[in-house]
């Protein structure tokens, strides 16, 4: 008994990390100044790549992670200086351009690295509750999760930087008048969107087959999450994860994984058609 | 109605430019009747993506709806043509069905799908990537379907590799049918090409069409003028993702053979790059454009497919980064300038028309 239901807790938790691991990226970018980063599952893949490289180099695993994080941090602050600057007033147009990149990425990858890339074993082993063994880093990849938002919690209300980053939110025009500097605070948060997105993949690197188009794996999940959820990574992924997690998991328990997917996207269909902004506007209407 | 080929929604007029489309039409006749019949079967081949590639200069270009989902009505359709063909034992009949029902099957998943976006007001980029993830969704889930319980009738869906076994398209006729292929193939498709640009343009220079473009500009000044945005939009998202199942249907009897690698990525971005490299605004420009670019891509495939992509990518970029109206139309633009002025000169009273 108690080993099922912490079975439908683990399963639970399992997806609810992935969509806020894969998605806060994303969504941080997109709060921010707008633009969908359409390049997002190639910083994944980013993270992944120098995760294992450096692990293969002789570091241990966490450090190695803490370098995937940190590569995908600082190409995110240089491709917005170079790339997304000259666009911030046309959002669409960013979409194509990191599109462009994406593919420019995922394809020179397969030109320089290979099809393949040795991967890394799935670390910390199991554990068992009632008759059922869980694997015990996918407990840490939902710790992980939950850090995350707690990191943009901290980050965005608790910061110098956060009030900053907010008030350019609001009113860019504003908050540079009273000596915010915008590139800055567009420059930074698109590093740590990006620094996310890195550390998602360098997270799952672990867990996965490496391949240069793996970055596609995630962008549905994130796409999706950060659709129903709207602008706010708080307020809109966190109960977007939430909620698609438990469709998720229901339809994959009952229906397996390809249902579940298509399951969850039509869920999104339908709950685009009754909140057009999300979570977040929901949400933002309900407590205003 | 025919004086609706030329408008303000469309670039090229006037003698000059129906004459020059005129010797293009006259010299792509003419092609086979002095070319290698392999050269023939691969020119027909580029044609097939550029159905796919007007429908998203409709939809993006002139409405502004960036639709990253034109490989997802591509692959509905070809599938659709396949099934169908196969089940109801191919030949005139089968093909002839399968080709409505490829177009009916992208037809009524756009107005689904449409519905559902537009009515719930997801717009700019979200449109985009609803669009693409319900493409990577289907691509991912047919391409599981390798096991024998996934068939419909008689017709395998066949996993990664891929649906084959259905005819080319077969028209009625003596023994069995005119089966579509090699120069009538190529014939055909010229022929279809045509009556599809042509209703375009008149589509795009019709009060429809400017409605379109209104839209485009401003969807809330549209609206406050007493249009029903939605309607136009879910009305031209539903004919641009038609026009892309058409060229579903024409690759999968092309080459008797559809796969889900078709739909996924990389695929879906090629129809992006066309018509951003042509010039997303126009359909002369798209037209022209894909199929150099589609002439490039091959030639460059040859060596490395790879490398191919790489460079399309980064065409992309330079485009929106240096060209964001597209490089063909930006010739376009030049050339009808160069023109303008010769013979605006004596006459400088009409330059107020511009």
């Amino acid at each position: 008994m108690l080993g099922n239901l912490f079975a439908g807790f683990y399963q639970f938790a399992d997806v609810f990390a992935f969509l806020v691991l894969s998605a806060a990226g994303l969504a941080i970018i997109f709060g921010m100044m707008g633009v969908i980063n359409m390049a997002h599952g190639e910083f994944v893949m980013c993270g992944v790549y120098v995760t294992a490289a450096s692990y293969h180099a002789g570091l241990p695993l966490p450090l190695a992670q803490a370098c995937g994080t940190a590569v995908a941090f600082l190409i995110g602050m240089v491709l917005e200086a170079v790339v997304i600057r000259p666009l911030y007033t046309r959002p669409l147009d960013s979409l194509l351009v990191t599109w462009g990149l994406s593919l420019v990425v995922t394809q020179g990858t397969l030109v320089l690295v290979g099809s393949t890339f040795p991967g890394i074993g799935t670390p910390l082993g199991g554990f068992r509750v009632g008759d059922y063994t869980f694997s015990a880093y996918r407990m840490v990849l939902f710790a992980a999760a939950i850090g995350v938002l707690g990191f943009v919690w901290f980050l965005f209300l608790r910061t110098r930087f956060g009030i900053q980053a907010r008030a350019v939110m609001q009113n860019p025009g504003m908050a540079q008048a009273l000596g915010v500097r915008r590139n800055r605070v567009y420059a930074l948060s698109f590093g740590v969107g990006a620094g996310l997105a890195g550390f998602c993949g360098a997270l799952y690197a672990p867990t996965m087959s490496l391949i240069p188009t793996m970055g596609s794996s995630f962008i549905v999940e994130s796409f999706v999450t950060v659709v129903v959820g709207g602008s706010s990574v708080l307020l809109g992924t966190a109960p977007a994860a939430v909620a698609l997690a438990v469709i998720r998991t229901g339809l994959n328990a009952w229906y397996g994984q390809i249902i579940g997917q298509i399951g969850l996207l039509v869920a999104v269909i339908l709950i685009i058609r009754v909140l057009p902004d999300g979570f977040t506007g929901w949400l933002t209407r309900r407590t205003a | 109605m025919l004086k609706l080929l030329d408008g303000p929604q469309t670039m090229g007029r006037g003698p000059a430019f129906w004459g020059a489309a005129g010797l293009v039409l006259l010299a792509a006749l003419a092609y086979p009747l002095f070319a290698d019949p392999y050269d023939v079967g691969n020119f027909g081949y580029f044609f097939v993506w550029i159905f796919m590639a007007l429908g998203l200069c409709l939809m993006w270009g002139l409405c502004g709806m960036l639709s990253f989902g034109q490989t997802f009505f591509f692959g509905l359709a070809g599938y659709g043509y396949g099934v169908i063909a196969i089940d109801l034992g191919n030949g005139p009949l089968g093909t002839m069905a399968g080709l409505a029902a490829g177009l009916v099957l992208a037809a009524a998943a756009a107005a689904v799908l449409g519905y559902f976006m537009i009515y719930g007001r997801i717009n700019g980029v979200f449109f985009g990537i609803v669009t693409l993830s319900v493409t990577l969704a289907l691509a991912y889930f047919l391409g599981q379907t390798a096991g024998p319980e996934w068939a419909i009738g008689k017709a395998r869906l066949n996993g990664f590799n891929g649906m084959q076994g259905m005819d080319p398209l077969t028209f009625p006729g003596p023994d069995g049918g005119i089966v579509l292929e090699e120069t009538l193939f190529y014939y055909v498709l010229i022929l279809g090409l045509v009556m599809v640009y042509l209703l375009l343009r008149m589509l795009a220079n019709s009060r429809f069409g400017n409605v379109l473009v209104a839209i485009r500009e401003d969807a809330e000044r549209a609206e406050l003028l007493g249009y029903d945005v939605r309607r136009y939009q879910l009305a031209v998202f539903v004919l641009g993702s038609t026009l892309a199942g058409l060229s579903g249907v024409l690759y999968t009897s092309w080459g008797q053979f559809i796969t889900p690698s078709s739909i996924g990525l990389p695929a879906a971005s090629m129809p992006i790059i066309w018509v951003a490299f042509s010039g997303r605004t126009d359909l002369t420009a798209t037209l022209v454009g894909t199929f150099l670019l589609l002439l490039g891509f091959q030639s460059l495939t040859i060596y490395s497919q790879e490398t191919a992509l790489v460079l399309m990518g980064a065409l992309l970029m330079a485009t929106v980064l240096f060209v964001p109206r597209g490089f063909v139309l930006g010739i376009g633009d030049l050339l009808a300038r160069l023109t303008m002025r010769r013979r605006r000169e004596p006459r400088p009273a009409a330059a107020a028309e511009v």
